[in-house]
Formats: C-alpha cells, structure tokens, sequence
C-alpha cells in the first residue's frame, strides 16, 4: 500500500475525518495578488465556511495570504506514488521540451 | 479639581473599564488552551484571547497615561485587586461548556463591534485609533461566535439544548453591557463631548444583530427577571477571585520576573 499521506490514497474513512465525525479540508492560500494559490496544509471542520475560518485562524496568522481556497480531501484525486515511473519519468529524456535552444537576449530580465 | 485633571481621570476610568473587559474576557478564554474541542477550535479561541489581549495592552497602557499616577500597564493588571476592577461581570463568569462560552462570545463580541464602531468616531484620537484597530479584530469574534451559535442551536438535540442552557446562563449578564457606567459620575460628561458613548445607545443595533441569529439558530431569546449588575463600580462575582488569583499571583510572587 502506498505510504503517502495523499487524501485521495488514504483508504477507510478514519484518515480523512477527526475523532469528532468533521472531515478534513485541504488549504490553499494565495499569498498576495498575482500569484497563485499553493497548498498551505490541512485541517478538519465541519463545513466549508468554518474550514475557511479555521484556515484564516492556522495559516494566515502572519499575513501570510489574501485569500483562501478549502478543499475537502476526499474530493480531490491524487497521483499514487507507485504510478510515479509512468506518470513523471517519461519526460526525463525530453529535452527538447524545455526552452533552451534559443538565445536569451541580454535586456531580457527574470526569465 | 481643576477641569483638565477632572477630564484625564474620566478618560483614565473610562479606558480602564474598556481595558478590562478585555483583558478578563482574554484570562477565562486562554483557560481553553489544550481543551477545547478541536485543535483548530483551540488556535481560534487563543487567537480571539490574543486579539483582546492586545486591546487590554492598549487601553490599560492609555488609563496609566491619562491618570498620570507613574502606574504602568502592569501595575493595573497585575497590582489591583477585586473591587477596583471595572469589568462588567458577563466577561468574568465560568466558561461552561463550549455552547456556553460561544453564548457569551456572541453577546460580548456582538456589544464591542457596536461599541468600537461607535468609538472609532471619538473625538479622543487616542480612543478612536485603539477602536479602529480593534472594530476588525472583534468583527471576526462576532463572525466566529455567530457561525458556531447557529450550528449548536440548529444541530442535534443535545447541541441545540447545550445551545440553550449556555444562552439561559449568558443572558442576565447581558444588560450591564448597556448600563450607565456610573449614574451623575463626570464619565456622562465623556459622552456629551464624543469622547465616549452612551452604553444604551448600543442596545438596539446590538439587538438586531444577535435576534436573527439566535433565530436562525432556533433559539429563544430568554426570559429572565434577573439583572445581575454591579461589575462597573467593583462588583463582582465569587468566580472572580479565582481568576484574578490566577492572573496575578506570578507578578506579585515575583515582581521582576521577565521572560
């Protein structure tokens, strides 16, 4: 069985809700405008407008963010670990993929 | 007294009492620190006790100021004892169990987002920047409390009569959140120069944010002959000394300790 603590490949109903029956939410903060939400972490609650608030309470504490997504886990489907080769190693010798067989003119910045 | 002295003592009374229901309120909630039902509830209610905290800091560091005695905000919160404590008695009773806690949540975060939306407008610049700040902060302590009112209220039969009995023990507390602060004291005179507000001033748009909600929360408002009051002018009741014991009994133990 995969080792991962991924939602969606936790099996039996214990791993995604608390001793108290509320599920577990999975967090996404967008740290200022412009960029894009990325997962801060997880917490359980027993719906989404108090899961917000509890995000807004965990991971938001140092102004980390401007707004916040919550996501239950069980709704979100994962990659399995033991499907990695077939997934990610095909684009290893792909080389051409990436942007690399042109010149970068010196005047352009942050690419 | 000349008017200058009256006018910094009304003001230090004043900010005093504001300061000290705050800082109460904060000492009751920290005692759910590791208990309360669920660790995210837990970070929640320390985080309301944190921004009360600040709130204390704030108006016990402008009492000191204003009263001019050399007190620090120290010397108020950890050097007094009962019956100079202005708090309203709503913030110092027990906890209960967490139904209850959110009932006098609700009441009390209801009443300060009032009273420093009010404030934000005084004519003491330093009362208004204290409320500015702090009408945020208890705008979300009003959220949180209101969300989890409706949830226990129309939730399950035990949740619902939890609900209930926490609102019943709650609620005679409520009116000295509207009282006069002292009757013919020259703190009315606060109000007639915008510095403070009257507290009865507060009731009515308190009441129409906490009537809908108990409603939705299928709750009923109780009815109740009791009007416990007194906690303005020093009185308290017997679950006070017991925290203030524990609020105070480091400092005084060991005047210099430091972190």
């Amino acid at each position: 069985m995969p080792t991962s603590r991924e939602p969606a490949t936790e099996t039996g109903a214990s791993a995604t809700t608390s001793q108290h029956g509320w599920p577990l939410w999975e967090v996404f903060v967008r740290p200022r405008r412009g960029l894009s939400h990325t997962h801060a972490g997880s917490l359980h609650a027993p719906d989404a407008e108090l899961a917000l608030r509890n995000a807004r309470d965990l991971y938001t504490r140092r102004q980390e963010g401007v707004s916040i997504w919550v996501v239950r886990s069980s709704d979100i489907t994962a990659s399995a670990p033991d499907e990695k080769d077939s997934f990610f190693d095909p684009a290893g010798d792909k080389v051409y993929r990436h942007p690399t067989f042109y010149e970068i003119p010196d005047e352009v910045e942050h690419l | 007294m000349s008017p200058a002295a009256a006018l910094d003592s009304a003001v230090a009374r004043y900010s005093l009492a504001l300061g000290d229901d705050a800082l109460v309120l904060c000492q009751r909630l920290c005692e759910w620190a590791t208990r309360a039902p669920a660790i995210e509830e837990d970070v929640a209610l320390m985080n309301v006790a944190l921004d009360l905290l600040g709130q204390a800091r704030s108006f016990l560091t402008y009492a000191a100021e204003r009263e001019g005695l050399g007190r620090t905000e120290d010397d108020l919160a950890y050097l007094r004892d009962e019956r100079d404590f202005s708090n309203v008695q709503l913030v110092e009773i027990e906890n209960g169990d967490f139904a209850t806690t959110m009932a006098r949540q609700l009441v009390f975060s209801a009443y300060q987002y009032q009273l420093y939306e009010a404030l934000s407008s005084s004519a003491d610049e330093q009362i208004a920047a204290i409320s500015e700040k702090a009408f945020k902060e208890v705008s979300y302590h009003r959220d949180h409390a209101a969300r989890w009112v409706v949830r226990l209220g129309d939730g399950t039969q035990e949740s619902h009569r939890r609900m209930a009995a926490g609102l019943e023990t709650v609620w005679p507390f409520a009116g000295e959140l509207f009282e006069p602060f002292e009757v013919g004291s020259e703190l009315s005179g606060l109000t007639e120069m915008s510095i403070a507000r009257d507290p009865a001033s507060l009731h009515d748009p308190w009441s129409a944010f906490v009537t809908p909600v108990l409603a939705e929360a299928t709750l009923e408002i109780p009815a109740t002959a009791w009007a416990p009051s007194g906690g303005r002018s020093g009185l308290h009741t017997e679950a006070f000394g017991y925290l203030l014991a524990e609020l105070q009994h480091l400092h005084r133990s060991f005047p210099d300790a430091k972190w």
